[in-house]
């Protein structure tokens, strides 16, 4: 049961593979990859380019627009296009930063509470009540409050928000296989506590891990957003989707296309990772179930 | 052993003709029921008897219209005390669902709400089939209640679900369904999950209902020894077909098709000090290998080479016997 | 059950400790010089900074200064507001109830349209229905709402011109805020127009803060109602005979609103969340916005205040939802 054998992967492909929602957020999971991967070179602007000539230029199906700037410009000249792509490389890599400290941290947390037991484990437990019930953003933004703003700053806000998560995936878990009597083998046959931990313990709660962290990635995505729209995350000239949108709302009358377009990559990456994680779910629950 | 059913001059009450529900599934089309032709008279008591996967339970819920997604079921003919049920509209069929045919199953304790109380479950039978209003239903549900063996039925009305025993649950399923003397009561495993002690209770107090209301009763099990206590008459399935129906007595003491003699012989009842119990070898077929003539060949110790072929069914009267070599020709008195 | 409660209250007390720890060390987290946070200004002369040390209480031990201020939490005091010099808890109230008006709507808009919905998807399992309304609720659930709202506004207030795009009201009212609900206080009052004109205003709101909680709501009676419908007690209440609507409103939806109950509770804190950038978005001028103002403006004891009311308010609500699941779940009451 620890290791997955290759015919439990194959099983799980074809169920994952069933669920026509969890390929599309599968593909364009991988199309939003390779953007953010090749934007350097696919996008045909710098993204802090300005050019005061183009300021607030109509995308290039409407009049005015031009086929230079597909998307559009915003109100200091600079391509939309161009913004979004390397705005990709940003979310994606605040989504998995967000994500793998989460997960490590959390993980950490979660098997040494539910290991040590005692007062640790109830201090532990006690915190991430404390985390669950402020809500998300408030805790997010006193995080940031404290520590400044900056992309780094609500990197770390975001993971801790999302910490208790984890922590308690992983504590149940050590919970319910510490009992078991192969750990009770383990342990008689000399296993170090670190070992059993890692080895024995930690591959039982996989599965649930991934779909957490498949969601969490899209959780992340949304929360530094709304923190670069707060004018607390990603600081300008950053092309963060969020940020893009903080000043945005002067233009809701005059320039629409500053407004929808950065809005909507967050959506659709936003929806992917969603689609991605739902299918994920779907697809190990009943063949990892224990 | 109860007494032989009698001669039946009137229509049979219930009428299945070739009755067919398939499951489509992604490895193939199980055939839960293939083919299952059934009569039965009023007070007659029928037990019908199989292994897992046999398709006893299915056929009924069919007849109940309990089926659900992705169930597809056809039948050449389905009548019930006159109704023709394949073409009756969805309401008609709710009119006697609950009402004139009435099903209990296998987990009373799963099969009750668990959110509401007893008065409540059994009085919403009431109300919807006999019109009684709140009042008259509760003091009809207490009869109802003293009438399936539950001491001090008042307060037991407003209990729920959980505070109640398995046989009391059991019962309380039982009260809902001869709520509205129901013609035809179908038991699916009505003891399945409950203690032996109470199992003996349970199968009495059925075995007496149906003597007292006069209803025909079809009784479903796996066990042969529960059905031999109760039935007049069994049908013994097969992988989704009728193999043999026979007056009970007969069927136990000379049985026609070699898998009910196969059951009976690896009943622990009759080991008669053999040094192992009797099994039967090999496993139902399941969706992939479903033979293509006799459904039992593969297992049976008296199979052919005719046996290949799809295999006949023998008729007399009320029994039948679908086999190409049966132990005792039909007709022949054993 | 009341053993029940207490252990529930229970876990309260430390909660409650951990928030107002958090609270109490905010200021000191900040970087740079406490006092002069709290003074909200920079380069205080060294005179002045100990005459501030001792008014703020910071030359007194940290544990006494946490019991102070537990004290000061337990009797209202949360300090005030550097740049108003109101004190935090009054503004708080003041502010307030135009949150909680938006949340309530929002709630509820998500309630009226998500449970329909989630039961639909259920009945009509994998029909086209069912991935549509799925669909639509993984979109809901996706959508950064502050862009949602913007183009909420873009839409229909600035192309279509049909809402408001900002505020409680129109200017031209005044409503004397008596129970600062809008919506009632503008009903009660004798102004031509002005309750239709506070309605108008919530319209958007409401969809942008109530779209996340529909998502969730319709995902999760869906999800609730497919593993109700599944049970035995679904079947017996067909089995009964008792009409579709009644299986799936009465027998079904009354179990499926457990987990859908204690969800809706958990919600709370969501709204709360979203209200800080809905009313950011709307001009609404509730404690959401409020906040935000705050971290621009550097007022951390509004930071402070608001954050340990807002978590307090969570936690409660939490408590009540968890009591209310115990009181609908009749394993739990007796």
């Amino acid at each position: 049961m620890a290791t997955s054998t290759p015919s439990s992967f194959a099983a799980f492909w074809t169920a994952f593979r069933r669920n026509r929602g969890a390929l599309l957020g599968l593909w364009t999971v991988l199309a939003i990859v390779c953007i953010a991967a090749m934007a350097p070179w696919l996008a045909p602007y710098g993204p802090t380019l300005t050019d005061n000539q183009v300021f607030l230029t109509p995308p290039a199906w409407q009049s005015g627009g031009s086929a230079a700037h597909w998307l559009g410009t915003d109100a200091i000249g600079r391509d939309i296009l161009s913004r979004l792509m390397h705005g990709a490389r940003l979310s994606l890599t605040i989504g998995v930063a967000v994500v793998a400290i989460s997960v490590v941290l959390g993980c950490a947390l979660g098997l040494a509470a539910g290991y040590l037991r005692g007062v640790f484990d109830m201090v532990v437990m006690r915190c991430m009540d404390v985390i669950l019930t402020l809500p998300s953003l408030l805790l997010a933004i006193v995080i940031v409050a404290i520590l400044g703003p900056g992309l780094v700053n609500a990197m770390l806000a975001v993971a801790i928000v999302v910490l208790p998560h984890y922590v308690r995936i992983t504590r149940a878990a050590v919970l319910a296989e510490a009992q078991r009597d192969f750990v009770t083998a383990a342990r008689l046959s000399g296993a170090g506590h670190l070992r059993l931990m890692l080895v024995e313990i930690l591959p039982n709660c996989a599965a649930p891990l991934i779909v957490q962290a498949s969601l969490g990635l899209s959780t992340a995505i949304l929360d530094a957003a709304a923190l670069g729209f707060l004018g607390l995350g990603a600081q300008p000239p950053l092309p963060e989707w969020g940020t893009m949108l903080a000043d945005a709302r002067e233009f809701v009358l005059r320039a629409w296309w500053v407004v929808t377009f950065p809005g909507l990559a967050i959506l659709v990456t936003v929806l992917a990772f969603n689609l991605l994680g739902d299918g994920l779910r779907d697809a190990l629950d009943p063949k990892l179930k224990r | 052993m109860p007494a032989a059913a009698p001669m039946h001059p009137f229509a049979p009450l219930l009428e299945l003709a070739d009755l067919q529900v398939d499951f489509p599934s992604d490895q193939g089309v199980l055939h839960a029921v293939d083919g299952l032709s059934l009569q039965l008279h009023a007070g007659e008591v029928l037990g019908i008897v199989g292994e897992s996967g046999s398709g006893k339970s299915v056929a009924m819920m069919a007849l109940m219209g309990l089926l659900s997604f992705p169930a597809q079921m056809r039948a050449t003919r389905m009548q019930f005390a006159g109704q023709d049920l394949l073409h009756a509209s969805a309401a008609q069929r709710r009119a006697i669902t609950g009402k004139d045919m009435a099903m209990i199953f296998q987990d009373p304790m799963s099969s009750l709400n668990p959110s509401f109380t007893v008065a409540y479950q059994l009085s919403e039978t009431l109300r919807l089939h006999l019109g009684m209003d709140a009042r008259a239903a509760r003091n009809h549900a207490a009869t109802l209640l003293a009438q399936v063996g539950i001491a001090d039925a008042a307060s037991r009305l407003d209990a729920y679900p959980h505070q109640l025993s398995g046989g009391m649950c059991q019962r309380v399923m039982i009260a809902m369904a001869i709520a509205c003397q129901p013609q035809l009561l179908i038991a699916d495993e009505p003891t399945t999950a409950l203690d032996v002690t109470v199992q003996a209770q349970i199968l009495e107090l059925l075995a007496q209902l149906q003597r007292t209301h006069g209803m025909a009763m079809v009784l479903i099990s796996h066990d042969m020894g529960v059905v031999s206590q109760v039935a007049q008459r069994v049908a013994v399935m097969y992988a989704g077909q009728v193999v043999e129906v026979q007056e009970a007595g007969a069927l136990f003491d000379a049985p026609r098709h070699p898998y009910t003699q196969a059951l009976l012989q690896a009943m622990p009842q009759r080991s008669q000090g053999a040094k192992r119990l009797a099994t039967i070898p090999g496993m139902v077929p399941g969706v992939a290998d479903r033979p293509s003539g006799c459904l039992f060949a593969p297992r049976c110790a008296h199979a052919q080479t005719a046996c290949n072929t799809p295999a006949p069914i023998h008729r007399d009267g009320g029994s039948q016997v679908r086999c190409h070599f049966p132990l005792h020709p039909l007709g022949a008195i054993a | 059950m009341w053993r029940f409660v207490f252990t529930r209250l229970g876990l309260v007390v430390p909660t409650f400790f951990g928030m107002t720890l958090l609270a109490f060390f905010l200021i000191r987290l900040v970087p740079g010089d406490p006092i002069e946070t709290l003074a909200g200004e920079r380069g205080i002369d060294a005179v002045r900074h100990v005459q501030l040390l001792h008014a703020y209480g910071l030359d007194q031990p940290l544990l006494t200064q946490y019991g102070i201020y537990i004290a000061k939490v337990l009797r209202g005091d949360l300090g005030k507001s550097i740049i108003t010099q109101a004190p935090v808890m009054q503004e708080f109230l003041a502010l307030f109830p135009a949150t909680v008006e938006l949340a309530l709507c929002a709630m509820l808009f998500a309630l009226l349209l998500g449970i329909p919905a989630g039961v639909l998807a259920a009945v009509k399992r994998n029909s086209v229905y069912d991935h549509g309304l799925m669909g639509a609720a993984l979109t809901g659930y996706s959508m950064p709402i502050f862009w949602w709202g913007l183009l909420l506004i873009l839409l229909f207030s600035v192309q279509l011109g049909w809402t408001p795009v900002s505020g409680r009201i129109a200017v031209a009212y005044f409503i004397e805020p008596s129970t600062g609900f809008l919506l009632i206080d503008s009903a009660l009052s004798d102004e031509k127009g002005a309750f239709l004109s506070a309605l108008g205003h919530l319209v958007l709101p409401t969809i942008v803060l109530g779209t996340n909680p529909l998502a969730v709501v319709a995902r999760m009676t869906r999800s609730a109602m497919l593993e109700v419908l599944g049970e035995d007690y679904v079947r017996t209440a067909r089995a009964k005979g008792l009409p579709p609507w009644r299986v799936v409103a009465i027998h079904a939806l009354r179990n499926a609103m457990v987990p859908v109950v204690t969800v809706i509770g958990l919600q709370v804190g969501v709204l709360f969340t979203g209200a800080i950038l809905t009313e950011t978005i709307f001009s609404w001028p509730g404690v959401g916005k409020w906040l935000i103002e705050a971290i621009a403006r550097r007022d951390y004891p509004v930071l402070q205040g608001g954050m340990l009311l807002l978590g307090l308010i969570v936690m409660t609500v939490n408590v009540l939802v968890d009591l209310t699941y115990g009181l609908i779940n009749p394993r739990i009451r007796s």
